[in-house]
């Protein structure tokens, strides 16, 4: 196998979209579980955006945002991250504590920590879409959490593409019940993980 | 009419005076604001990595700290800055998520690209004569290439000018 090149990949791509279809299946279903209702998700979209079209993509470089980031261990190595404006975090966690809904940047530890709980359970329905596929062992982190700019928060994410290509692959996922959402998902392994990954699945 | 020019991520752009430059949302990568402090010629680099030399995936030079400085500096010696005149402000660099139990090298990205693009303005000998780099927030930064005046702003702080 050549060395792997995430630009132009389209092999990378269409095992993406299918483990994004199967994940966000699996997320859904925690997400109403968690909450106690109904909650529908449209099909996920995968897009390959270019670092300079990143801002633009996800609604400006300047939007708060609420990150929740882990590191992926055992048979491949990398990271996740799912990411949604503070806003859709803050109607989330409402829903969730049946709590008053909080504003801004404003989040307390209580919500904090539900909101990494979230980040946890989505990232983990990806992972088992992941390793269902490949039959490999993978293991998430604790995660960790940050609110800030989107631009800031998908700096992280970034670079770590940045070591195979030019551009970021986001997975866009829709969220409905009462409101309509839009969270970002990302899947990151490390750069000798992703022919893993192809050997794996018999590519 | 001075207008304010938008540098993207990965990216580097010139600047000349009166007009200003910006780069949004700096979290782990770090801008480098450089100008001739005598005609007002400046730009701004908005690296994601420190080291080309250690990725085989170097094509954009404006991605990494050595290659990015090296051509930021050139585009502005090309348009007239003087070599000697040249001096720098650098900001961003912070770590974003804590993970401090962890030694994983590319959650301490935002560490390695301070030190690098450091290290390479000491070899083409830049003084930088402000910084705001580390910690754990975002910046947004915009670079005035006629006064030097770098102004940084972060969610829920104050606005900065270093």
């Amino acid at each position: 196998m050549k060395d792997f090149q995430l630009d132009g990949s389209e092999q990378y791509f269409d095992i993406l979209s299918e483990i994004s279809n199967i994940g966000a299946g699996n997320a859904t279903t925690a997400l109403a579980q968690m909450m106690q209702k109904k909650v529908d998700m449209s099909v996920p979209k995968v897009n390959l955006v270019d670092f300079r079209d990143l801002g633009d993509t996800i609604g400006g470089e300047e939007q708060i945002m609420a990150g929740v980031y882990l590191l992926v261990e055992g048979d491949i190595t990398g990271s996740m991250m799912f990411l949604l404006p503070a806003e859709s975090a803050h109607i989330l966690l409402a829903e969730l504590m049946h709590t008053p809904k909080g504003e801004g940047l404003d989040f307390n530890e209580m919500e904090l920590s539900a909101l990494k709980e979230m980040g946890n359970i989505i990232v983990a329905s990806y992972l088992n879409a992941l390793s269902t596929l490949t039959q490999l062992s993978i293991y998430p982190s604790v995660p960790d959490v940050c609110i800030d700019m989107a631009g800031a928060i998908l700096s992280v994410p970034a670079a770590q593409f940045g070591e195979v290509g030019d551009k970021i692959l986001l997975i866009q996922n829709r969220f409905f019940d009462d409101m309509d959402m839009s969270g970002y998902f990302m899947l990151l392994p490390d750069v000798e993980s992703y022919n893993k990954i192809f050997t794996a699945l018999g590519l | 009419m001075s207008e304010i020019i938008k540098v993207g991520m990965a990216d580097l752009k010139l600047c000349k005076k009166p007009n200003a430059i910006t780069t949004l949302g700096l979290g782990s990568c770090v801008g480098i604001a450089i100008r001739d402090t005598n005609n007002g010629i400046g730009g701004l680099a908005h690296i994601m990595l420190p080291d080309s030399t250690q990725i085989r995936e170097n094509k954009n030079k404006a991605k990494f700290a050595d290659t990015g400085i090296q051509e930021l500096v050139d585009q502005i010696i090309a348009a007239g800055g003087n070599r000697a005149r040249l001096v720098a402000k650098i900001a961003g660099g912070a770590q974003m998520f804590a993970f401090s139990a962890s030694g994983n090298d590319s959650v301490r990205v935002g560490e390695r690209n301070v030190a690098a693009v450091e290290k390479k303005l000491k070899e083409l000998r830049i003084p930088i004569l402000a910084k705001d780099t580390g910690l754990n927030y975002g910046r947004t930064v915009v670079f005035y290439p006629e006064t030097g005046d770098y102004i940084i702003r972060s969610v829920g702080k104050p606005e900065k000018v270093i």
